[in-house]
């Protein structure tokens, strides 16, 4: 095996080896969406979370906005403090209400944001201040069945 | 007590505490042996050819093992997954699942092993026959430092290979599993890609895949190239330092993911 | 023992006798317990690794069986000390090599691989690029073993042409006496890492040693005995009669 032939061999190995790490990063991961884009720092208070995680997308009409960077627990109020951070390009009215919801019913969980008619927009460091919280199933049962009682009691 | 019995645990212990010491003994010249070849790294690269051959040895011709396991093990682990998340109505979030498998885990851990078998063993093998020919000592007579010369560029060809053949190993099974899931059991495309690529962040899934592996290489390399200087100079001190190799790389391998997969995924999904 | 420049010295014994550690020693390989070990003045066990390998550039040795490396062709075997140790251009280092094959009567195999040669053609290549870089001491591990006759005669006239071409000192390890005798100045008998005789071929011929004329003569039974020691055979065949 002579030199140039292994110097070929070589290259060609590093070459996909590097495009796979590439392919990994872009096709599989999401290397160029995530850093890339320049954003904002919006903050939402909720009761309850539910599910969310770090990195949650946050969506408006479906369609992908931004991400959850941090969540804290408030020890004066008891709230979940949920930092999001949005696409530079999107602007949200200052009476957006950010809603948590879940994609399908064991699907991800994710922040919705519905924006509202107010044409101030909310900036960098800004709270929302309409927010619903997570649905949380045990809380929906107990009062189905709270309701279901209640009805029967009034027959 | 009977005498007898009593000299015969005397012995048993005095052996115990020889084989306790002769391992510790072996470790520190490992260690010394290691730092041996980590300092004279620049030897390796001085003469690049030396390592290019090396990494064409190690990692080229693992090329074949590697692309077909990973195109399999990314089939199985599609149909398997597939079959399971089914179950309740997640069928849609194989990609995903394939995807952070593989990246974080069966990548770098299944190519390791199998890197370990083909590469690992064959340079132990080769090392320990230039040594059992002399061709070591012929050239240690010729006042040319052997482990310069032929350690520390399979161990740098060992290193570089590795995390380049385990993303490959990953990208032939996510491949493979797209073959699986979007070709014949026909979930949608959009979906498979979709979700994989809300689901594998480049940080921390990918990056730690190839952490994970570049520490794997450091390992098997180093056990390989250690396992063959070592080795005694016969057929069978050669033969049973090959299988030293494979096992104890496998071994470490298995360890070293279990230590580095609770430091680095520890706070996800929390 | 001492070994005068430009002589060839044998070093002679039985197997296991401590002859090639002697050359582990004088190559700075193994330290010696006690003693010293002196090459044209220097203390080879008392030398700093740089310095160890400055004394190991002036030396060649040849391996028994040759040792050559085995993934590169003839050729690139002997240019390997020359690559290694010199700046020479590689038209010159051609030069070289075509002239060690040449004395050596083995130009004409200059591409092929160790694997193809035979153990003579091996072992001559090995002597070739023992000498590449003309040193000042040539060592020989067991030159003779295992050669069928012609090569026999062929390595010996080698060993013995090129030490006074080249005005080379040579120290031979082996246990071939007929072949030791034709070619060497001067032979010391080493058996259990002792030196037990000495002298000129023509003395040891004539020698009267007991182990000198056991070895000489290739006798069964002498100084080195015939059985290895042993219960009387009497009582080991009666033992199993109870």
């Amino acid at each position: 095996m002579n030199r140039s032939a292994i110097d070929l061999w070589v290259g060609i190995f590093v070459t996909i080896g590097l495009g796979a790490i590439l392919f990994l990063g872009l096709k599989v991961g999401n290397l160029l969406t995530l850093d890339r884009t320049p954003g904002y720092r919006l903050d939402a208070s909720f009761d309850n979370i539910g599910g969310l995680k770090a990195r949650a997308p946050v969506k408006a009409a479906g369609v992908v906005v931004g991400r959850v960077e941090s969540i804290r627990l408030d020890t004066k109020t008891y709230e979940a403090v949920v930092t999001l951070r949005i696409n530079q390009d999107v602007a949200f009215s200052k009476d957006t209400i950010a809603s948590i919801n879940t994609s399908g019913l064991l699907g991800e969980v994710y922040v919705g944001l519905d924006a509202g008619g107010d044409t101030a927009v909310l900036m960098n460091g800004d709270r929302i201040a309409k927010t619903q919280s997570a649905v949380v199933i045990e809380k929906l049962i107990g009062q189905f069945l709270f309701d279901k009682a209640s009805e029967g009691a009034k027959k | 007590m009977s005498a007898e019995l009593a000299t015969g645990v005397f012995s048993w212990l005095r052996r115990l505490g020889a084989t306790v010491t002769g391992a510790i003994g072996k470790l520190g010249y490992a260690t010394r042996f290691m730092i041996a070849v980590l300092l004279l790294t620049h030897h390796a690269f001085r003469r690049l050819h030396l390592t290019l051959r090396e990494i064409y040895f190690a990692g080229v011709l693992s090329l074949v093992i590697i692309l077909m396991s990973g195109l399999f093990v990314g089939m199985v682990l599609s149909l398997q997954g597939y079959e399971v998340l089914n179950r309740y109505g997640a069928g849609e979030q194989l990609g995903i699942m394939v995807a952070l498998s593989l990246v974080r885990e069966l990548g770098p851990v299944v190519a390791g092993l199998l890197f370990a078998s083909r590469a690992g063993s064959a340079i132990t093998a080769e090392i320990g026959l230039m040594k059992t020919t002399e061709q070591l000592a012929a050239m240690e007579m010729m006042a040319v430092d052997p482990v310069a010369r032929v350690v520390a560029p399979r161990f740098w060809g060992g290193v570089i290979s590795m995390p380049l053949l385990a993303a490959l190993f990953s990208a032939m099974g996510i491949f493979g599993a797209y073959i699986v899931g979007v070709r014949l059991i026909g979930i949608d495309a959009g979906a498979f890609w979709g979700q994989m690529q809300a689901g594998v962040s480049f940080w921390p899934d990918v990056t730690n895949g190839i952490v994970k592996s570049l520490v794997f290489g450091f390992a098997v390399s180093l056990i390989s190239v250690f396992e063959g200087y070592d080795a005694k100079p016969t057929a069978e001190g050669v033969s049973s330092a090959t299988t030293r190799t494979v096992v104890i790389s496998s071994l470490a391998i298995l360890a070293l993911d279990f230590v580095m997969t609770a430091f680095m995924f520890r706070g996800v999904g929390v | 023992m001492t070994v005068p420049r430009g002589k060839i010295v044998a070093i002679m014994g039985g197997s296991g006798g401590g002859k090639t550690t002697i050359l582990r020693l004088i190559g700075g390989q193994l330290k010696p317990n006690s003693g010293q070990v002196l090459v044209a003045g220097e203390s080879v066990p008392d030398l700093e690794r740089e310095a160890l390998y400055a004394l190991r550039r002036r030396f060649g040795m040849l391996f028994q069986f040759g040792a050559l490396f085995t993934d590169m062709s003839v050729f690139e075997n002997i240019a390997f000390p020359m690559r290694e140790h010199t700046e020479l251009n590689e038209e010159l280092i051609r030069d070289l090599v075509l002239m060690k094959l040449h004395a050596v009567g083995l130009r004409g195999a200059a591409a092929m691989m160790p694997t193809e040669l035979s153990g003579g053609m091996a072992r001559r290549v090995a002597l070739a690029r023992a000498i590449a870089l003309d040193p000042m001491l040539v060592m020989y591990d067991e030159p003779f073993a295992g050669l069928d006759p012609i090569s026999l005669g062929i390595i010996g006239q080698l060993i013995r042409r090129l030490n006074d071409a080249l005005g080379t000192t040579s120290v031979v390890v082996t246990h071939d006496v007929y072949e030791s005798l034709k070619i060497v100045d001067y032979m010391y008998f080493v058996s259990e890492g002792r030196i037990i005789a000495s002298g000129t071929p023509e003395s040891v011929r004539a020698s009267t040693d007991p182990f000198v004329r056991q070895f000489v003569d290739g006798a069964p039974d002498g100084p080195v005995r015939f059985h290895y020691p042993a219960p009387p055979f009497r009582t080991q065949l009666l033992a199993d009669v109870s």
